[in-house]
């Protein structure tokens, strides 16, 4: 009966590693079809090893526009939610008021809509009112997205927070201003540093709702997008691969040190 | 004045992001609304006529297209939920210290993004790509097996996209469940498949709502897999809807199917919802 139930356990193990590498296979082809040589204008057959798309990786002037576009925004993005989303993250973890129930349905239904349907809506809007899009609808669409995420993940924190550390800061004379600056904001910080990143990788990764806003403006998956009919050069899987590696490193490097402080 | 201050605090807090998603989120979607009630042409203007002919008339254009992102989406939240639960039961009960790390590989994708993580699938399912073509030349397959164009391929590309939004909530019902209740099935003599049917699968089924409330949604309306792994034949809504808004400017009737797809995938969930009847839900999708 235990043999069974381990055995039972030894199946899942292999099975998850199974999964996980069908989750990685795709990815492993676009690091590798960045070292590729292709010889025609389809980079789908492997031809041989070259690195020269790594250091022509900035060749293609409107790839690399397309991925200071995709940054840009990006950041903006980070920053603009990230504000906000704090605001209303502390808000709702810290105090109860009028209306918190109202502002919990409206970013349930702005995480969980599709988002085709508030790609085409806000599109609608813009035609509506006569804006014409380009980065600024792009940032605008972006935020709206990613904000309530930012919001959850720092409410998430502020909710666990310790009330006698702000009533022992008003006991010393700190105003409230002084005391969420002083003592608050640095205890939920890693959250906001977490929703910021949250917010700018949703950005960067966003093709949807981009799809709809973006008008002539080019960002990196736009440009993917539109090239996939004439064939992709492989400085997009450079880019990719850059993007992927850049990830991975800060995504380690913030659980590291997570680790450290716990420990 | 500094009870004042206490009670204008959150409403002040909460000002700028709300307003942002009232003015971006809601607004939009009501204008979408009256844009989907007007008729006209792009060179000539729009018209309000309140008439509710281009929600009838496109529904009977394209309720192909439609009843087959429903189905779609449906197939791939029922494969995800076979393909996800065993992943997330080994991580949460066997997977020890390297918990995190598990499920950080299963997380992996996100790094690369969604329209390149697609055509690299491509890449794989071509005719002579990498995968089929040693097949083909080894004799195992036939000459003229093919996947990309099929219902097949476009369902697999959707269930690679989202697998992590379905493993996720499930784990994360699964690692709350206390052992000491499985211990305490099996000490009232509850076979493993007994317990497992009647005390872990019950407790884990808020975690498969929240999984398929992130899947079915964003599978059945999506276009880029079904584009770039699809055919003629594979045409979801999604496809027309991005066609109808971003080529043809065809913006009433391009709103009246927008507006269908999310009134039809609100009241599926929604219905969902109330059949499973668990207030566990919403906290578990929030997380």
């Amino acid at each position: 009966m235990s043999a069974l139930r381990i055995n039972g356990a030894r199946v899942l193990h292999a099975y998850t590693w199974l999964l996980i590498a069908w989750l990685i296979l795709p990815i492993g082809v676009m690091i590798l079809f960045g070292f590729n040589d292709p010889s025609g204008r389809y980079n789908q057959t492997w031809q041989g090893f070259t690195l020269k798309w790594y250091r022509d990786v900035f060749a293609l002037d409107a790839l690399t526009d397309a991925l200071v576009v995709s940054l840009l925004i990006a950041v903006l993005t980070a920053l603009i939610a990230g504000a906000l989303g704090t605001g209303i993250g502390y808000a709702l973890g810290r105090f109860r008021f009028r209306g918190s129930g109202g502002l919990n349905l409206l970013m349930f239904a702005a995480i969980s809509s599709p988002e085709l349907v508030m790609g085409s809506s806000l599109l609608s809007m813009f035609v509506s009112v006569g804006i014409s899009p380009g980065v600024t609808t792009i940032t605008i669409a972006h935020v709206m997205f990613s904000v309530s995420f930012v919001a959850i993940v720092v409410r998430a924190r502020v909710m666990t927070l310790d009330r006698s550390l702000e009533e022992a800061a008003a006991d010393l004379g700190a105003s409230g201003w002084t005391t969420f600056w002083k003592v608050i904001f640095p205890i939920i910080l890693p959250a906001v540093m977490s929703g910021v990143m949250l917010a700018f990788a949703l950005s960067i990764d966003d093709f949807v709702i981009t799809n709809f806003t973006a008008g002539t403006t080019q960002t990196f998956p736009l440009w993917i997008w539109g090239a996939t009919r004439v064939g992709l050069p492989p400085q997009v899987n450079v880019m990719g691969t850059m993007i992927f590696a850049a990830g991975v490193l800060f995504a380690v490097i913030a659980n590291l040190r997570s680790r450290s402080k716990k420990g | 004045m500094d009870r004042v201050k206490r009670t204008l605090a959150p409403y002040l807090l909460v000002l700028p992001g709300g307003l942002w998603l009232l003015l971006f989120f809601a607004v939009p979607m009501a204008t979408m609304l009256s844009l989907s009630l007007q008729e006209g042409d792009i060179v000539n203007g729009f018209v309000f006529t309140g008439h509710w002919q281009n929600y009838t008339e496109s529904l009977a254009d394209y309720q192909t297209q439609l009843i087959r992102s429903l189905v779609y989406g449906a197939v791939t939240s029922i494969v995800l939920i076979a393909l996800s639960f065993p992943v997330a039961y080994w991580i949460a009960f066997y997977g020890g210290k390297r918990k995190a790390t598990y499920l950080f590989l299963i997380m992996l994708p996100f790094f690369v993004s969604f329209v390149l993580r697609t055509i690299s699938w491509r890449m794989l399912l071509t005719d002579d790509g990498v995968l089929f073509h040693p097949l083909k030349e080894a004799g195992l397959l036939p000459d003229d097996f093919q996947v990309l164009g099929t219902s097949t391929a476009v369902v697999a590309g959707l269930v690679y996209s989202f697998l992590p939004f379905m493993v996720l909530p499930i784990y994360v019902a699964l690692e709350r469940i206390d052992p000491r209740v499985v211990e305490a099935a099996r000490d009232l003599y509850a076979s493993p498949m007994t317990s497992f049917r009647k005390v872990v699968f019950p407790l884990a089924l808020p975690g498969v709502f929240a999984g398929v409330l992130m899947t079915f949604v964003p599978a059945s309306s999506d276009y880029v897999n079904s584009e770039l792994l699809g055919s003629s034949e594979t045409t979801m809504i999604g496809q027309v809807i991005q066609a109808k808004f971003l080529q043809n400017s065809d913006y009433p009737s391009a709103s009246a199917l927008s507006f269908t797809l999310m009134a039809v995938l609100l009241i599926g969930v929604f219905t969902y919802a109330r059949a499973l009847g668990t207030e566990d839900v919403m906290k578990v999708a929030a997380r």
